[in-house]
């Protein structure tokens, strides 16, 4: 049977580093995922996951299991994703929507003339990937705290109490809060949204 | 259920976290107001774009590079090692310890001896009857020197 997160650190408290391992492998994927799609960028989403573990290790012998262990987890994410888009405000590069359809290369992703090899429907691929554009437009449209209110609550699928507590609200504000940024979302999406909701 | 009332919920209601009466209260007022039902179909709608997004995977230096840092991290310390000195600790009591010593050294060399004590008593005698004959009155009544003569009196006073 898998330890939970709090016992396996509280065996690293005690020394023992593969269960520092065990809690690197379980949550590096969901942590790189949550800092990309904060700061869109993925070297820096890296960056960012390796300090959030390393401030995990360097505080395990103070570690206390007094709340669940993903929330401190994504507070510290959060806390240093929100410092990195506010430092990076001003230095980022807006990507513009009438850019021609190559898919950003930060993104790690395929560029339209590879796509062309890859994928005999290119259009249908070209169009799909217009719309994931949109979709990331969109996201990152939103003030920084609801954007981390979104992507914890759509991606990590983390309770209402829990979020609340990473982003330090009441559950009441986190609500308005999520209420708000799927408003503009709907509102930023709606070509999308008329054409999901005829579905 | 007013639709004011609604705004918190209706997030709840589309991703199913609300409780089942909240959620039966929700129904109800659903079968009655239209405008909710649109935002209802239409934050639906938001929560299934958001699930086209590609996931990413760490690369593969990211795992080499945590291993590296997690490495480079200082050894997990017992209680017992907070009363072990660092060595910069060490050299700067020694360097205390040494100023200290060299400057108590200093003060006994500058102390007097006992042969210099008793060369200051004898000149103590001869500074007391400075302060005698200086204060004595019957001299002070002598006439005073004549002006014109000042440089031979004193000339004479010398050889005397």
């Amino acid at each position: 049977m898998a330890r939970s997160d709090v016992q396996l650190m509280l065996d690293v408290k005690a020394g023992d580093e593969q269960s520092f391992t065990l809690l690197l492998h379980r949550y590096r994927r969901p942590l790189v995922n949550f800092l990309y799609r904060m700061v869109r960028n993925r070297e820096q989403a890296e960056d960012l996951a390796q300090e959030v573990f390393i401030r995990v290790y360097r505080a395990r012998e103070d570690y206390v299991p007094s709340a669940k262990f993903t929330t401190w987890l994504f507070r510290i994410a959060t806390n240093l994703a929100l410092n990195s888009v506010r430092d990076n405000r001003y230095q980022r590069m807006e990507i513009s929507l009438d850019a021609p359809v190559t898919v950003d290369a930060e993104d790690g992703e395929e560029k339209a003339l590879d796509v062309a090899e890859k994928h005999p429907n290119i259009e249908q691929h070209l169009v799909e990937e217009a719309r994931r554009k949109m979709i990331r437009h969109a996201i990152d449209k939103l003030p920084e705290k609801q954007r981390a209110a979104v992507l914890l609550h759509k991606y990590q699928e983390l309770d209402y109490g829990e979020i609340s507590k990473i982003l330090q609200c009441s559950e009441s504000a986190l609500k308005s809060l999520l209420f708000r940024a799927y408003e503009t979302l709907r509102v930023e999406l709606a070509p999308l949204v008329a054409q999901q909701a005829r579905q | 259920m007013s639709c004011s009332r609604m705004e918190k919920k209706i997030l709840g209601y589309v991703d199913g976290r609300l409780k089942e009466s909240e959620r039966l209260e929700m129904d109800r007022h659903l079968a009655t107001c239209a405008a909710c039902r649109v935002r209802v179909n239409e934050f639906r709608a938001v929560n299934v774009l958001l699930d086209e997004l590609p996931v990413i995977e760490p690369s593969a230096a990211f795992d080499i590079r945590m291993q590296a840092r997690v490495a480079a991290e200082p050894a997990k310390q017992s209680w017992w090692t907070w009363f072990a000195p660092s060595p910069r600790v060490v050299l700067a009591a020694t360097m205390l310890l040494l100023a200290t010593v060299w400057i108590g050294s200093r003060r006994a060399d500058s102390s007097l001896s006992a042969a210099d004590i008793d060369k200051i008593n004898q000149n103590m005698q001869v500074l007391e009857n400075y302060d005698v004959i200086s204060d004595f009155a019957p001299l002070s009544e002598l006439p005073q020197p004549v002006q014109a003569d000042d440089a031979s009196d004193s000339g004479q006073n010398q050889q005397m």
